[in-house]
């Protein structure tokens, strides 16, 4: 089956888990940035985790699909609608052919996850189905999607209803924790400049994308200079340029960079600071490696447990 | 030599703070002998000038052990362990319309454009590492006679496929993104090709020499390499 692109929205790319294993030539992961909220779409929808999805940034696309499928939407609270009627998030829709679905602009959050049973069906590159607009790879040819679009779908399985109930709250809170490790360059920052990243609050920046997110807040202070010798940057990194101000890196991020890096946001704590609306405020806390894998084992199994809860 | 966590997934293991072969030969050395050797629980590498990014699955394997596994392969990690590196010539239009400050760098050094060709193109490349953009090598193997401060105001677009130096370094730009350094030439070779099934053309430790074209040659295998007849020459 086919789904066509009515309205695209601002920022809606085709991801699956991404592409892992090329950064060393400077190809960055890709995939969605909300990875729990991707994953239980595509389980709603009895894919396997890993099947390519739609991910879209504030305002969703409005599209059409022409047989019947099955749908689920999730992520950000944002207004989904079948042929104008308003229909549920976080469960899977059953549409009828000729259906038009839209997803509006998100009241809380920021990325909207919209899976198809089956999967959409992009040529593999690279072994993944991720886009990466900057570098212009992988999804549908590319890039963005565009009003006129059409993805294909190869039949699914035959539609099982299921529901998250409750659904797990996504953006919203006034302020976002987020949880660090210090480093890798945190002895390039001063005591003074450590207190202020962990003790204030940063708002995000419209700046942000899936490459990085840009936040404002107090000046973080260098102990001497904020220039070294390029070296890698890892998913969630803290980059602290001269004016003082965090950018962290994402899963579109460049490979390898020059500014210090402070800390750097654990794995699980990115779907979270991705769903942070521009205006919204970020605060940073501190764990150590061994309570960082800790803490990702419990996210891990609280994901299990919500997998489980809408199979049974 | 010091392990540098970086979050929860990765660590960063650290030569030193210096560009320079030596330390640099160290880390492309240590990435290979992991690969080789595969300790449990490596996802992935990203060398680069002077340390060695570790990608990491913390189900499969604890920050320590995995530390531990790769402190036991550091000693051996010299050129002694490394293949022999590939060397690939890439053909070099050096005029004065694709390379931006040809003239410009010329002048500021004291040389005849053709003295700087010469120079930079006589020379044995070394890539350090890819990063940045897709496919952009930092390379070092510049005559000390034409090294430059980078330029003082980067350009905002800087054309893919451009070669230029600063200071130490030699780069070729593999997308179109801002820069600073100063540009001599253009290749008519991509260097990222998203549409390639094998995408990035160069690999860490290549040795790169340029090959001085005139235009109508640049022209001629641009549109060879536009028609994937384009065969570039790697030993």
């Amino acid at each position: 089956m086919t789904v066509r692109i009515l309205d695209a929205g601002p920022l809606t790319t085709v991801q699956d888990l991404g592409r892992p294993g090329h950064l060393r030539y400077g190809i960055p992961p890709s995939g969605p940035l909300d990875r729990e909220s991707f994953r239980l779409a595509n389980r709603l929808v009895g894919n396997a985790d890993g099947a390519a999805a739609l991910e879209c940034t504030y305002m969703g696309p409005r599209f059409q699909v022409d047989r019947p499928c099955a749908i689920a939407v999730t992520g950000a609270a944002a207004p989904v609608t079948v042929n104008g009627v308003e229909a549920p998030r976080w469960t899977t829709l059953v549409l009828r052919a000729g259906d038009t679905v839209r997803v509006g602009a998100p009241r809380a959050g920021v990325l909207s996850y919209v899976a198809f049973s089956g999967g959409l069906d992009v040529p593999l590159v690279l072994g993944s189905r991720s886009t990466y607009a900057r570098g212009r790879l992988g999804g549908l040819e590319g890039r963005a999607l565009r009003p006129g679009d059409v993805l294909r779908v190869p039949d699914g399985p035959p539609p099982v209803v299921r529901a998250l109930a409750p659904p797990p709250p996504v953006g919203g809170e006034a302020e976002t924790r987020v949880r660090v490790v210090l480093g890798p360059q945190a002895d390039r920052f001063t005591d003074e400049g450590l207190r202020t990243l962990l003790g204030s609050a940063y708002e995000m920046t419209r700046e942000s994308d899936r490459m990085g997110a840009r936040l404002h807040g107090p000046r973080i202070a260098h102990a001497r200079g904020h220039d070294i010798v390029s070296d890698g940057i890892a998913l969630g990194s803290i980059q602290v340029p001269g004016d003082g101000q965090p950018i962290v890196l994402l899963v579109d991020r460049q490979s390898t960079g020059g500014y210090t890096k402070v800390a750097t946001v654990c794995s699980f704590d990115i779907g979270r600071l991705g769903q942070v609306k521009p205006g919204r405020k970020v605060v940073f806390t501190a764990v150590s490696v061994a309570e960082a894998h800790r803490l990702l084992r419990e996210s891990d199994a609280l994901l299990d447990g919500l997998l489980r809860e809408e199979t049974a | 030599m010091r392990f540098l966590p970086a979050g929860d997934l990765a660590v960063s293991v650290e030569f030193g703070e210096e560009i320079s072969v030596e330390v640099n030969t160290r880390v492309r050395a240590l990435e290979f002998l992991i690969r080789e050797k595969g300790p449990a629980g490596v996802l992935e590498m990203v060398p680069t000038f002077r340390s060695l990014l570790v990608y990491y699955d913390p189900r499969q394997v604890g920050y320590d052990a995995l530390c531990a596994a790769v402190a036991e392969l550091v000693p051996q990690a010299s050129t002694a362990v490394l293949p022999p590196a590939r060397t690939v010539e890439l053909p070099c239009c050096y005029d004065s319309e694709l390379g931006l400050d040809l003239e410009a760098a010329a002048l500021r050094l004291e040389l005849p454009v053709a003295e700087l060709v010469r120079l930079h193109s006589g020379a044995e490349y070394l890539v350090y590492f890819i990063g940045f953009t897709p496919g952009l090598p930092y390379m070092t193997g510049m005559p000390e006679r034409i090294r430059l401060p980078r330029l003082e105001t980067p350009r905002t677009q800087v054309p893919a496929q451009s070669v230029g130096i600063g200071g130490s370094q030699c780069c070729i730009y593999s997308v179109d993104s801002p820069g600073g350094y100063w540009i001599l030439g253009k290749t008519p070779l991509r260097l990222y090709d998203p549409e390639a099934p094998d995408p990035i053309l160069l690999r860490p430790g290549d040795r790169v020499s340029f090959r001085p074209i005139d235009r109508a040659e640049y022209e001629r295998i641009a549109a060879q390499v536009e028609a994937r007849t384009w065969r570039p020459v790697i030993a």
